[in-house]
């Protein structure tokens, strides 16, 4: 069978590729584009490990066949920082100790971006359930909400100050 | 002086700096098992049995290895037969014997999911075609799940050479039963004689899985010259070595190991599944080949730790000293001999100092995956039980748990019932903070309950090799042996950096591969922080003493004249003013006319690990409607020694109390009449998740362990053990119901409630 040929946007780049038919957006994004940022917890949608961003919305990316990401705009851990400048979340994740293997963090991530691109003033609730699709077993979540909180309040600076 | 005014005198320990390998996993660059890659790479796949116990009469791979794509078929004719001998490579007790007949199943499968072969092919379809071509001829055999049943006489035997050690005279019929331990301390009959007050109650827990996120995964490279190389995912690089040299009847020199990063593992990656699989098919096919499990792989047949049964017996007198306490603990092993029954009845009553204590444990095998070693491994199944019993004792005797637990608490001198005695202990110290923490006196709502409860963990050392090398420019590596699993890259260059007198950003910590580091026990044990930063503070403090030399060379006075302080080569106080201070990057500056390159290694077997207490504190809420318990708050107290990262600590405490949140609520295996798993995924196999918890307090009480240079204790396994005893005990505060067998799940507590009001 041959394969299908599929152009889309990821992390604000054209990018091409072919899959199989049943081949997920994540087995394309790992093996064939080599972004490994995105990892495998699960294959069933339960761990959160491989959330990423499509055309604005958190999905899991093992859940999404990867010919579903023609014309679609895609957006990874990998394009989370601009060049080295860290984003915010980025840097709390890390000022606040909020990872020990680091293996959901890239997940935990992506899944507070969209967060945060849609509230960008959540409470520790509203954190706790967006994130409640993100397994971490080491951390216990307590430091994970912390960090995405503090970056909250950085970015709706940061927002404040370029308006002003 | 003291370097930057700080009161203890430390500059860098203490101190919460970002962690070296962190914009690496913030970034999603960091490399774990399954996002590495060679050129030509096969696909590996398990074989795996449908049934939970069976002869294996045939395997036919004729069909299989004929596939176009499959380079490499395997069963376990295959591998060397390996004869029966007792391993203590890993973190729990297996022979590896049984852990060859784990990899690949020779004879019998013992579980569902019991790998009977492997295949290599050249992409994932092929591989799975080759699978469903592999026809295995089995003749199904009675199984036996539960620990009691398979204790039973006339429960189906797993191994027909299994004879119980630890009875005299030894048996002549074989067992379930693989082993039986005994620890007495004085007499409990003449001590519950003494007491006024007994409390007597049995409790059950179920098997919980470490997991961790990432799937074990590895990828093998064998060359013609028999020199294999694996890149894997695991608690310890020389683990993987020594097992796979093992069962694949290698010579250590011919395999190297290289750590990928690993996405958690709590003790389950102290083993090994697919490493000898892939490296064997490796060999056959002469290309390289990458294994990764499927997350119900990963429940399937790896981990979990034990479920158990223990029942415990405390008799008291009306003051609330306890006289005897007597304890007998049944530990499922799985389908091999080895559970963590042994530390479970050496941690039972080890945070008290009793009189009179029996305690005898039971190692079971049974139709389940061979256990795994999980936090603090066999403790929080005994924990549950004791310290339930514990609050019933202080209910009893109407006196303040952590009242009665102080009476009888553990100190400096007590002696426990497997022969250690205590020295430098904080079990008192979290009792107090505890008490006096605003947690313990807040007011409670309506339907909540507080509860209370201690652990305990040994702590370990052992093997371990470090090396520091100073750069030109005066900054260091630090090379060590031990995969960095939550944060000890940073600990261990903390250390380095508070020795060498130099920020922490100035040395970059590196995690070696077999061959370009001494050997090192694995991660496991909370010993890394302990054994490897030892190490790793030895060598540091060599390249010390050698920058002083150099100084003095340079400076032409005696060594004696100088001493090392914040960086730099300064006179002594009655050399002052004599010489101008040289600092690290000077004298790195001058290495190669001074002697060449400056470094040093250690390579130790660290003793005086220091124990670790913990008392918790948790309130919570239960909904009488629908049977949840909600965690309402939870403060978790620990002595730690001394914390290098204190947020790294926080985060092992709140952590651990994550874990055992999810044990005593919610997770569980649940295993149909033929012996099959019926949850291996991550939406029936609940762990908790972000908006399952409350933030998780922690109090970090410091009681140096006075053999290590800068206080260490270990502090990742204690925070598991108290949780499951303090909800019990918290539910029983709210709703007036002892819940004795985990987890204690909404159907079992509405169960409960009905009973209760009958």
């Amino acid at each position: 069978m041959s394969k299908h040929h599929v152009s889309t946007t990821i992390n604000g780049e054209p990018a091409e590729f072919l899959c199989e038919t049943q081949q997920t957006l994540l087995d394309a994004l790992r093996d064939d584009l080599h972004l490994t940022g995105s990892k495998e917890g699960c294959g069933s949608g339960d761990c959160g490990a491989c959330s990423v961003i499509v055309d604005g919305r958190l999905v899991c990316a093992c859940l999404m066949l990867a010919v579903e990401a023609e014309g679609r705009t895609i957006d990874t851990i990998e394009g989370l920082a601009q060049g080295d400048r860290l984003h915010p979340l980025q840097q709390h994740f890390l000022e606040g100790a909020a990872l020990q293997c680091g293996f959901c963090t890239p997940g935990l991530l992506v899944a507070a971006k969209a967060l945060l691109d849609r509230h960008p003033d959540p409470t520790e609730t509203q954190v706790r359930y967006w994130l409640a699709g993100n397994l971490c077993r080491c951390t216990g979540y307590d430091k994970v909400v912390r960090a995405v909180l503090a970056a909250a309040a950085e970015l709706r600076q940061e927002h404040e100050v370029e308006s002003a | 002086m003291m370097p930057h005014g700080k009161p203890n005198g430390l500059a860098v320990v203490g101190t919460r700096p970002i962690r070296p390998d962190g914009v690496e996993k913030v970034t999603g660059r960091a490399t774990f098992g399954a996002d590495f890659s060679l050129p030509g790479m096969l696909v590996g796949k398990v074989k795996r049995s449908p049934h939970a116990h069976a002869r294996i009469l045939a395997i036919h791979v004729e069909q299989a290895r004929a596939l176009p794509g499959v380079r490499a078929v395997i069963t376990a004719a295959d591998l060397p037969e390996i004869p029966s001998e007792e391993s203590f490579v890993g973190e729990g007790p297996i022979n590896f014997r049984d852990l060859s007949r784990n990899c690949l199943a020779r004879d019998k499968v013992l579980y569902e999911g019991h790998a009977v072969a492997a295949v290599a092919a050249t992409t994932d379809a092929v591989a799975d075609a080759a699978l469903e071509l592999i026809e295995v001829a089995y003749e199904p055999l009675p199984h036996v799940i539960d620990v009691e049943a398979a204790m039973a006489p006339e429960a189906p035997l797993l191994h027909d050479d299994l004879f119980t050690q630890g009875v005299e005279p030894a048996p002549t019929q074989p067992s379930n039963v693989a082993k039986r331990i005994q620890f007495t301390l004085g007499d409990v009959g003449a001590g519950f004689r003494a007491a006024e007050t007994i409390v007597e109650r049995r409790y059950t827990t179920q098997p919980v899985h470490q997991a961790y996120i990432e799937p074990h995964a590895c990828v093998a490279s064998v060359g013609a010259d028999g020199q294999c190389h694996l890149w894997c995912s695991s608690q310890g690089q020389f683990m993987v070595r020594a097992y796979c040299a093992k069962l694949l009847g290698m010579g250590i020199a011919n395999i190297r190991v290289t750590p990928a990063e690993i996405g958690g593992g709590f003790g389950g990656k102290t083993l090994v599944y697919l490493e000898p699989l892939a490296a064997a098919l490796a060999k056959r096919s002469g290309r390289p080949v990458k294994m990764v499990m499927t997350r119900e792989e990963v429940f399937r047949v790896t981990g979990p730790t034990s479920g158990g049964v223990v029942e415990v017996k405390l008799g008291a007198t009306r003051d609330g000293k306890i006289m005897a306490a007597q304890a007998v603990l049944k530990y499922q092993a799985g389908a091999f001999a080895g559970s963590p029954v042994q530390p479970g009845c050496m941690a039972a009553f080890a945070m008290y100092d009793l009189p009179n204590v029996s305690i005898t444990g039971y190692d079971v095998v049974c139709n389940r995956p061979k256990v795994a070693a999980y936090r603090a491994p066999g403790a929080p199944i005994a924990s549950f039980a004791v310290e339930s019993c514990m609050d019933e004792l202080a209910r009893a005797l109407a006196l303040d748990p952590l009242a009665l637990r102080g009476k009888n608490a553990a100190r400096d001198g007590t002696r426990t019932a497997y022969g250690q005695v205590h020295r430098d202990i904080g079990y008192v110290d979290t009792l107090a903070a505890a008490k006096k923490h605003a947690h313990y006196a807040a007011p409670l709502g309506p339907r909540q309950g507080r509860g209370v409860a201690s652990g305990f963990w040994f702590n370990v050392g052992g093997e371990s090799s470090a090396e520091v090398h100073i750069n030109e420019d005066g900054s260091a590596v630090v090379v060590s042996g031990n995969p960095d699993i939550g944060g000890s890259r940073a600990s261990l260059a903390m250390m380095a950096a508070e020795v060498l007198g130099i920020p922490m950003e100035r040395v970059r910590p590196i995690v070696g591969d077999t061959s370009s580091i001494g050997y090192s026990f694995l991660t496991g044990g909370s010993r890394v922080t302990f054994a490897t930063g030892m190490a790793v503070v030895q060598a540091a403090e060599e390249v010390v003493a050698e920058l002083k030399r150099r100084a003095a060379m340079i400076l032409d006075v005696s060594p004696d004249a100088i001493e090392w302080k914040e960086g730099a080569a300064v006179p002594t106080d009655a050399y002052l003013g004599k010489f101008e201070p040289l600092s690290l990057a000077a004298l790195a500056l001058k290495a190669g006319r001074t002697g060449g390159p400056i470094s040093a290694k250690a390579s130790i077997n660290a003793q005086g690990a220091g124990p670790g207490f913990g008392t918790h504190l948790c309130d919570v809420e239960v909904d009488p409607e629908t049977g949840k318990v909600r965690i309402v708050r939870y403060t978790a107290v620990q002595d730690v020694g001394r914390a290098i990262h204190p947020s790294y600590v926080e985060g092992q405490l709140q952590g651990g109390v994550a874990q055992g949140i999810g044990w005593a609520l919610n997770e569980e295996y649940v295993y149909d009449r033929q012996g099959r798993l019926e949850n291996p995924g991550f939406l029936d196999y609940r762990v908790p998740v972000a908006s399952d918890l409350p933030m998780i307090d922690t109090v970090l009480v410091e009681v140096p362990n006075p053999r290590h240079p800068f206080g260490v204790r270990g502090v990742g396994e204690v925070p598991i053990v108290p949780p499951m005893a303090a909800i019990a005990n918290a539910i029983y505060d709210a709703i007036g119901v002892r819940m004795t067998d985990l987890p204690m799940s909404p159907p079992k507590i509405l169960a409960a409630l009905s009973g209760a009001t009958k």
